[in-house]
């Protein structure tokens, strides 16, 4: 087991965002933490990556409270892809990327920097971005660069915040395809996503955060039906197996288009 | 157009292009690093030799170098004993004082801009040169002497500590400080201090009252070996820590949550560099006063030339400080006879537009303000 959340609780100004959640997220599954909006996710992803103190609970990071880790000890097992992604100075993005392998400085595995480095630039195909400032990308292209730092982090347990959300269709794939790879080494891969279809497409098991609480984790086909997505969303959902794959899709309810 | 779209449809089996090597750029950026610190020191020199030869009293550069050797003890001959006490009592002094104080300026400048991720940050525009002042203003006034000759300087310190903690935590939020925030912060912090320098003017008598002035003018008049020794230990001080600092600071420009992923203790590396910063920025201002914009202007030149790495950014900036202002003090003595300009306002009057632009680069490149 890579991270676990026991009965973790977070309160804000008297307002309960993440009401005793326990999840655990395996080594090499992909975990997809979908919910509406504002249902806790991120909160969620802040106190398993260590960001946030829970007022209640407790976190695990490979088999030990996450606090008896030190910082450099957790960096150089868990890598955390955040939303937004910015860098202050003009480095380039072979120097963000390079970053990726800070933990790792003065150990064994080093050695190994250049290599990681390319790995990841190949993985996300943003090798031709190297030399350019990482200041002048665009959104998407930040994201997937951000993205390859973080697996030049090398680390068992990825926990990934909304890594599609810029991305058009295919790099969508891409990322997602990048974190199924990751998990068959043997890695726990936690992604927060919106897309439900790519969740139930992507993911081993699905967790539905809703109002602060899991309101259900499983496979996706368990998760993916409309009574409970319906109910989660507050929107008619319609979900139906893919005609080739089998593979459940998600849509909202939509009226016929009346002209 | 036919085979291209159906090329497009297809689903993605076709091999990913090689890649590029990575790292081509860094070869290149390697020389031109080596090219920037080989002229910076040779630059330095220079305007150091030239300095010390030029005032009311001229010294040609070949006899400041024979000078120089003959005190070194490699060859080279003594001048004539008023052209050695000129030389070595009261410009050489001044000299090795511009250039520690620009050294403490330019790499200030550059620590500052990485611990508040802003270009902008400065110690001059922040009002830490100014908070500062204040605490060596207090012991001019009072006359205060309990920590012999360091008691100005530490008491530089404490003020300009506490000025730099207190914008630190009034300007940043997320681990970044918006510039308007931190420029109001500056015009705030730096109206306070003013004002605290003003009463001290007003209570002190004609002598300190002197004193005081000049610092606020910036000016490296009446500097003696003295000062310059008891600089000297702060100084380096100041850049053993910042050197060890500096390749955390390239990760804080991540942001601070994504330096803590990638196993910075923060907390730590911000209050230390606090700490140098204050130091630094202190021990300057404590014996020459406030010269502003060195910390702006030299950093963003040396980012131009060798990129934004904190390794090479540190050590460049105070390379280049100790050039710019070793320049700027030649200029102050010599650009009208018999006047020694104050080199603060000499700074100002070419560091200000250049803040201006910077303001209003910063601006269009963030589609407004960041």
């Amino acid at each position: 087991m890579s991270v676990r959340a026991h009965e973790v609780s977070v309160v804000v100004d008297g307002k309960s965002l993440l009401d005793s959640v326990s999840l655990a997220l395996e080594a090499g599954e992909v975990l997809a933490l979908v919910g509406p909006n504002g249902a806790g996710k991120s909160t969620l992803l802040d106190v398993l990556a260590g960001d946030r103190k829970p007022d209640g609970g407790a976190v695990e990071l490979c088999g030990k409270p996450l606090r008896g880790w030190s910082t450099l000890e957790q960096a150089r097992r868990r890598a955390v892809l955040p939303q937004q992604n910015s860098v202050a100075f003009p480095f380039t993005c072979a120097e963000v990327v390079r970053m990726g392998r800070a933990p790792w400085e003065g150990t064994d595995a080093d050695q190994h920097d250049d290599v990681e480095v390319a790995t990841a630039f190949e993985l996300t195909g943003t090798a031709g971005f190297a030399d350019r400032p990482f200041t002048s990308l665009s959104g998407g292209e930040r994201a997937l660069v951000a993205l390859a730092r973080v697996l030049a982090q090398r680390t068992d347990v990825l926990l990934l915040d909304e890594p599609t959300a810029a991305l058009d269709l295919r790099h969508q794939e891409r990322v997602l395809g990048i974190a199924r790879e990751r998990a068959d080494d043997g890695c726990g891969v936690l992604a927060v996503l919106h897309d439900l279809g790519l969740a139930a497409a992507h993911a081993d098991r699905i967790a539905v955060l809703a109002g602060g609480s899991l309101a259900a984790v499983g496979v996706p086909a368990e998760i993916c039906t409309a009574d409970l997505l319906s109910e989660v969303y507050q929107h008619p959902v319609e979900v139906f197996p893919h005609p080739r794959t089998g593979r459940p899709v998600v849509l909202p309810h939509r009226e016929e288009n009346r002209r | 157009m036919t085979e291209r779209r159906l090329r497009l449809i297809e689903p993605p089996t076709t091999p990913p292009p090689p890649t590029p090597p990575v790292r081509r750029a860094a070869p290149r950026r390697r020389v031109r690093v080596a090219v920037l610190f080989a002229v910076l020191v040779v630059g330095t020199v220079l305007v150091s030799l030239l300095s010390a030869g030029s005032g009311q009293f001229d010294v040609p550069l070949g006899q400041v170098v024979g000078s120089v050797l003959h005190h070194v003890g490699v060859g080279g001959s003594s001048l004539d004993r008023f052209a050695e006490a000129t030389l070595w009592e009261v410009r050489f002094p001044r000299v090795v004082m511009a250039l520690v104080v620009g050294c403490l300026l330019g790499a200030s400048g550059a620590l500052m801009q990485g611990i508040f991720g802003n270009p902008l940050a400065e110690p001059g525009v922040v009002g830490v040169s100014s908070g500062a002042a204040v605490g060596a203003c207090l012991s001019i006034v009072f006359g205060w002497g309990f920590l012999g000759a360091f008691t100005t300087p530490a008491l530089a310190f404490v003020t300009g500590l506490l000025t730099t903690l207190l914008v630190y935590v009034l300007s940043r939020s997320g681990g970044r400080s918006e510039v308007v925030t931190l420029i109001l912060t500056g015009v705030a912090v730096n109206a306070v201090a003013g004002a605290v320098i003003a009463f001290l003017t007003f209570l002190s008598d004609q002598s300190s009252r002197e004193q005081i002035v000049f610092w606020q003018l910036g000016s490296l008049a009446g500097s003696r070996w003295v000062y310059v020794y008891s600089l000297l230990p702060l100084a380096v001080a100041g850049f053993l820590v910042a050197g060890v600092l500096a390749k955390r600071l390239d990760l804080l420009a991540l942001g601070d949550r994504q330096a803590r992923h990638l196993g910075v203790r923060v907390e730590a590396l911000r209050m230390v560099s606090v700490v140098v910063v204050a130091l630094m920025v202190s021990a300057a201002v404590s014996y020459a006063g406030i010269i502003g914009f060195v910390g702006l202007v030299v950093p963003h030149l040396v980012r131009m030339v060798a990129g934004p790495g904190h390794r090479v950014l540190v050590p460049a900036s105070a390379l280049a400080g100790a050039l710019l202002l070793g320049g700027a003090d030649l200029v102050a003595r010599t650009l009208f006879r018999f006047a020694d300009l104050p080199i603060g306002a000499l700074t100002a009057l070419v560091g200000g537009p250049f803040f201006f632009w910077l303001l209003l680069r910063t601006r269009r490149r963030a589609g407004g303000w960041l």
